[in-house]
């Protein structure tokens, strides 16, 4: 049996997808089966009066008719948000609920107000358009600084200023001082815009209730089904856990936006026992656009001090983040834990300071997409290094070169202790860098750069480097953070009797080909054959109690957790196998799928201790049989991937229009057990990051209204944006799991955003251009061009 | 995603659609759909009534013939964009036809649909404009011809008269017409025209004749540029009368502005194209 | 009032009675129970719903069921014959070009009416006819990768 971890392993899922058999939560049809259709508000913000119901309860096909008042007469309560963070004076966190419907009052365009029950779809829909809603309409907020203005539109009465909490990191006074001291301050005000998700598939939930066992089960595109499990149970419906069963089949990509607990969800369950029927509820896409937890939005001053000769002394961050109307699952954490921590970058910054304002507007809710947090804080970094290297005249390759932290492989080395809070786990981040420079090279492209401008040909070169925290995360340090969960996964083994493998873990895929991996790396374990292990995930009925997938978690945490489980299958396989082979454990080894006696040809196979297990007639005294073990995985440390970007960008001076003509990325994340998957996730990622900087962007008008609600006007790429990705690896093994691996799923879009950016400031700072804000429109690049010639 | 409900007639001929036509004022008529669904599926529209002629091949098809090339109404957007006589005979239109939507949006939409749609950011509008065309309607009180110049009128409102079938739009076969180009600056999410430009001009005098310029997409409704038609018309080619005519695009035109484009940015395209197209056909 | 028509899907000839508003895209999902048709959008731009109508791509959430009547309706189930994978769908695995799987239908219901009109596209050409079908995994490179196999294969 070859080595399987690090081989390019087709993947085991296609058959099922490139032949139209995927199970998506859309695809699936119960006996009985109704449907719902939402009546969402038109207006941002706004008091509902009264809603009328009577013409849509009498028309045709229609099952039920429900407000706000019917659900919430019935002791359930708004869907929770996962994190608290308190106010940096130690107020707790203002914590306003969001309704299942709305409440008597709206606070975005498409807050939910009733839900319509019918035998169709389309009479559903019909029906849900003859509910009269009477809404005293009131005015809205869309901009941050605005929202937490005195006088500025208030979301929620006890919310003063639309400020659920505010929050700081890193040492103020410190880095105060090293900004009095600085030689050269480098400022930077950018606003990182706000994305939206977009997973192909939209969201999709079914609810089920059997009166007879009174168990509930609901079907729905979930990232994590246990976590929408316990959310749904304990904190909105109330309802016993073990009495509910939470599938979430294929799901058609999440990129964040299929983590959050979603009031349809509760809808659906909640709905089914009303009518007694299965309720099925599916997202249009024009429904997806504004009732998705939608990503981003940050407005922040930075500010980076210098030495003249570009040595780093200090960073300072004023940041106000936008949550949209209410808090969502992981709306709190984003911002803070996954963004303020990470603003040490690759860089040996001495002094850190951010001080951050969380904001209500009336806009969608925000959440985690792809990155989140991490995005933002590699933009902030990378922009305005590149800036400071501009602004000294240093070649921003050396600028960074110069502040990186010196190589550390965390073993014989220890760990790098940030200004703000975290321990990197290993890297070399200079390797990276000059294997990006190389694979580009350069020095040459410097030179062609110059030849071209003497042409009137601008194009430019930008450079990224990100670090990411991801396998997500230490439960006791999240904990401590305001984490109202662990982030612990779990992973149970069962060997069926006749050596077959069935897997069952708590990750739950979304593209990312767990499948494939996770069974390369149980058959690489136990020497057997990939075919001959099963991997079962996103069904509460049948997988241990597990975290999810996001944050790039589910091999680093998830993968140990086989990992583990797969190890007492092994240690329980010697006391087996030690008892049959009449050896002492200590002379067998396990290899290749089999247990053999050291220094002889006496073995066992796989096979053969697994049926002894099941059929323990010949069999170790005191020995349970059976050969079935469940782990649970909680990780020691974040792990900490890198990598270097480079984008070569050139800019239509006629139109401002921009071409990405060449995108190198050089990643590290450390071991890799399937080098295919991982640079489709690197490919993937790079798409949404320079997604963002080129083409992505929620934009809401002065009425909070969402400008770009559909793909008419929201720009997806398309693939000829892009050309052909350059990419590589260095592998830096995360010393702190057995596999050394990191975590790649949101690595491209976290590095990928800001080398775009500085590639396009690179092009045009010669003519005076310092800052474009995302994404990059060819009317704004213009723009910039003109006000930099006219200046 | 779902229309609101309606009623659905099958055309078996182009006079079986007039008579429907005639019996339901208020019925919507229906090619390729490409126009029509997507605003129905929004509820956008929501007519009473279908009437669906897209499976009438009497209005199928693409005659380049010496005089005049016919295009039938319901000629696909693909079908126009791979004829290969198309592109020497009216290369404008062939371009526009080929940078609509996409591949499956060219295998169903119309050019009769489209431009009974009259959708402002279509890609159409300025080339038939450019072109000279006309469109030959039909209704039950019989044909008429509505000269390109008179049949745009706004946004999504056209000379089209209730009751009236679109079912050819005729366009001479001269040398500007052969001599035309179109050029476009697509919006990044909708794949509409930003600005389209569309020039055609006999040039073989070594001087502009018959110069005709036109736009989509930048203002409410299509419109001809006769500041550059005039001011070129009859001059000598040159880098230096291009330039300085497009300089003046769009002069005196009320344009639109959005969130992707402002009018300013819109005017600064017109020219840009312009000049771009004017250059283009310079070369014959 | 439901009308009749007769549709041929995949070689089987369906006669059924639908509603007018009914949509391709739903007679297949949900008449027929062909769930490899994906719904994506609501505004013809995804192309997860992409199915060949008489030979062409063709969005199937933009075309009524009614308009389909007396057409050959190709889906992705009907894209291997006995048990053999098209080449476009090997590619697809072979490349690594889908990962979530939901566009990959639609995406290579696309590709199939391409390379019918251009076997030997270039990459460029590829990346071009794409531009009506959204990948949110990709990247879309292997995408491109993919058809490329197949074209090969398919010469």
């Amino acid at each position: 049996m070859a080595a399987l971890i690090g081989k390019s392993v087709k993947r085991v899922e296609d058959k099922r997808f490139i032949t139209g058999h995927g199970r998506y939560t859309d695809d699936i049809v119960l006996p009985r089966m109704c449907f719902a259709a939402l009546v969402r508000s038109p207006h941002a913000h706004a008091e509902i009066r009264g809603i009328d119901t009577a013409d849509a309860k009498a028309a045709d096909g229609v099952v039920g008719v429900f407000t706000g008042q019917d659900i919430h007469k019935d002791e359930v309560i708004g869907v929770p948000t996962g994190w608290q963070v308190d106010f940096k004076n130690g107020d707790t966190m203002k914590e306003p609920p969001y309704p299942v419907l709305a409440d008597g009052k709206v606070r975005y365009a498409g807050n939910a107000v009733a839900v319509v029950v019918a035998e169709t779809a389309g009479q559903a829909k019909d029906a849900a358009e003859l509910v009269s809603v009477d809404y005293n309409v009131l005015p809205a907020v869309t901009d941050l600084a605005e929202a937490i203005k005195d006088g500025a539109p208030q979301l929620f009465d006890d919310v003063p200023n639309n400020v659920p909490f505010d929050w700081e990191l890193g040492d103020k006074a410190k880095t105060d001082a090293a900004f009095s001291a600085a030689e050269h301050v480098t400022t930077l005000e950018f606003t990182n815009q706000r994305l939206i998700a977009n997973a192909i598939e939209p969201r999709c939930s079914i609810g089920e209730y059997a009166e007879a066992t009174e168990q509930y089960t609901l079907y729905t595109t979930s990232q994590n089904p246990h976590v929408t499990r316990l959310l749904m149970c304990a904190f909105v419906l109330g309802i016993p856990e073990h009495k509910v069963r939470v599938v979430s089949p294929d799901v058609g990509g999440g990129f964040g936006s299929k983590i959050p607990h979603y009031i349809e969800e509760v809808l659906v369950v909640w709905c089914a026992k009303q009518v007694g029927r299965p309720v099925k509820w599916t997202a249009e896409r024009s429904e997806s656009f504004v009732a998705d937890a939608q990503g981003r939005e940050h407005v922040t001053r930075a500010e980076l001090a210098l030495t003249k000769d570009g040595t780093i002394t200090g960073l300072r961050v004023n940041t106000l983040a936008g949550l949209g109307a209410y808090l969502s699952t992981f709306g709190p954490c984003v911002p803070t834990y996954l963004h303020g921590t990470l603003l040490q970058g690759l860089y040996t910054t001495p002094a850190i300071h951010i001080d951050l304002t969380a904001v209500f507007t009336t806009t969608t809710p925000v959440d985690a997409y792809r990155g989140a947090g991490r995005p933002e804080a590699t933009y902030l970094i990378e922009r305005v290094v590149d800036q400071a290297a501009h602004e000294l005249n240093l070649d921003p390759a050396e600028l960074r070169s110069k502040n990186f932290i010196p190589p550390f492989d965390g073993v014989n080395e220890p760990g790098y202790q940030t200004q703000v809070a975290l321990q990197y786990d290993s890297g070399n981040y200079e390797k990276v860098l000059r294997r990006a420079m190389e694979m580009v090279d350069y020095a040459s492209l410097r030179k062609e750069q110059e030849a071209a401008r003497a042409e009137g040909r601008y194009f430019g070169i930008g450079i990224s480097t990100y670090i990411e925290a991801c396998g997500i995360a230490p439960s006791a340090v999240v904990g401590a953070l305001g984490a109202r969960a662990g982030l612990y996964e779990s992973a149970g083994v069962r060997v069926e009797p006749t050596g077959k493998v069935s897997v069952f873990v708590g990750s739950h895929a979304q593209g990312q080909g767990h499948e494939t991996t996770f069974s390369q790396v149980v058959a690489d374990r136990l020497g057997i054959e990939m075919a001959d292990v099963e991997i079962v995930h996103g069904d509460t009925g049948s997988v241990p109690f597990g975290m999810g997938t996001y944050g790039s978690r589910s091999l680093a945490v998830g993968g140990s957790a086989i990992v583990k489980s797969v190890d007492k299958i092994i240690a329980k396989g010697t006391k087996i196998a030690a008892h049959l082979l009449e050896a002492g454990e200590q002379d067998l080894e396990f290899a290749d799928g089999k247990w053999t006696v050291k220094g002889t040809d006496k073995s066992l196979a796989f096979g053969d201790v697994s049926l002894a297990a099941y059929v323990p007639h010949n069999y170790p005294e005191g020995l349970e049989p059976g050969l079935d073990e469940t782990s649970f995985y909680d990780p020691a440390n974040f792990t900490f991937p890198y990598g270097a970007h480079i984008a070569v960008v050139e800019v239509d001076m006629d139109t401002g229009k921009i071409e990405l003509k060449r995108f190198i990325a050089c990643d590290d994340v450390g071991n890799v057990v399937n080098p295919m998957v991982v640079e489709g996730q690197i490919h993937g990622g790079i798409a949404q990051g320079v997604g963002q900087a080129l083409l992505e962007g929620a934009i809401y008008d002065e009425g909070a209204q969402l400008l770009t609600a559909s793909y008419m006007d929201y720009a997806m790429p398309r693939a000829d944006d892009f050309p052909i990705f350059e990419t590589d690896r260095t592998e830096t093994p995360c010393p702190h799991n057995d596999l050394g691996v990191k975590g790649v799923g949101e690595a491209g879009t976290i590095g990928s955003t800001a080398a775009v950016s500085n590639a396009l400031i690179d092009a045009l700072w010669c003519l005076g251009v310092r800052h474009v804000e995302m994404p990059f429109t060819p009317e704004r690049v213009w723009q910039a061009i003109q006000d930099a010639k006219s200046a | 995603m779902i229309p609101a409900a309606f009623e659905y007639h099958k055309a078996k001929s182009l006079r079986g659609a007039l008579g429907l036509l005639t019996k339901h004022e208020d019925a919507k008529i229906l090619s390729g759909g490409h126009s029509l669904l997507p605003a129905m599926k929004l509820r956008m529209s929501t007519p009473e009534r279908l009437i669906d002629i897209g499976g009438l091949k009497e209005l199928r098809y693409l005659r380049a013939g010496r005089e005049f090339i016919r295009v039938g109404a319901n000629s696909t957007h693909r079908e126009l964009a791979s004829s290969k006589r198309l592109a020497k005979a009216a290369p404008a239109l062939a371009q526009a036809a080929g940078s609509i939507g996409d591949i499956q949006v060219r295998n169903r939409g119309t050019v009769g649909g489209s431009i009974a749609h009259a959708d402002p950011a279509a890609d159409y509008p300025a080339v038939l404009l450019a072109l000279n065309a006309t469109i030959n309607v039909r209704s039950a009180e019989g044909d008429r011809e509505i000269p390109i110049d008179d049949y745009f009128i706004d946004l999504f409102m056209t000379n089209l008269n209730s009751g009236e079938i679109i079912t050819e739009v005729t366009i001479p076969v001269t040398p500007s017409v052969g001599n035309s180009c179109y050029l476009k600056f697509p919006h990044p999410a909708s794949r509409f025209a930003v600005c389209g430009c569309a020039v055609a001009a006999d040039v073989s005098g070594g001087t502009w004749s018959s110069l005709r310029v036109a736009y989509n997409g930048i203002s409410g409704a299509t419109f001809r540029d006769q500041g550059i038609e005039q001011a070129l018309e009859g001059q000598a080619i040159s880098e230096d009368s291009i330039r300085a005519a497009s300089d003046n695009a769009a002069a005196g035109a009320e344009l639109m502005g959005d969130t992707f484009a402002s009018e300013e940015y819109r005017r600064h395209l017109a020219q840009v194209f312009a000049r771009r197209a004017l250059t283009q056909l310079a070369r014959g | 009032m439901n009308i009749p028509i007769t549709v041929t899907v995949n070689g089987e000839v369906h006669q059924c009675e639908v509603e007018p508003r009914k949509l391709l895209a739903q007679f297949l999902r949900e008449d027929l129970s062909l769930t490899g048709t994906h719904i994506g959008c609501d505004t013809s731009g995804c192309g997860a719903c992409t199915v060949l109508v008489d030979g062409v791509a063709v969005k199937s959430c933009t075309l009524l069921a009614a308009q389909a009547d007396g057409t050959e309706v190709k889906t992705i189930e009907g894209v291997a014959s006995n048990g053999t994978l098209h080449p476009l769908q090997e590619g697809f695995r072979e490349k690594h070009g889908l990962q979530c799987g939901f566009c990959t239908p639609g995406i290579i219901m696309t590709a199939m009416d391409l390379l019918e009109q251009n076997p030997d596209p270039s990459d460029a050409e590829i990346r071009h006819s794409l531009e009506g079908n959204f990948c949110r995994c990709t990247g879309y490179e292997n995408i491109v990768k993919a058809i490329r196999y197949a074209a090969e294969k398919m010469r």
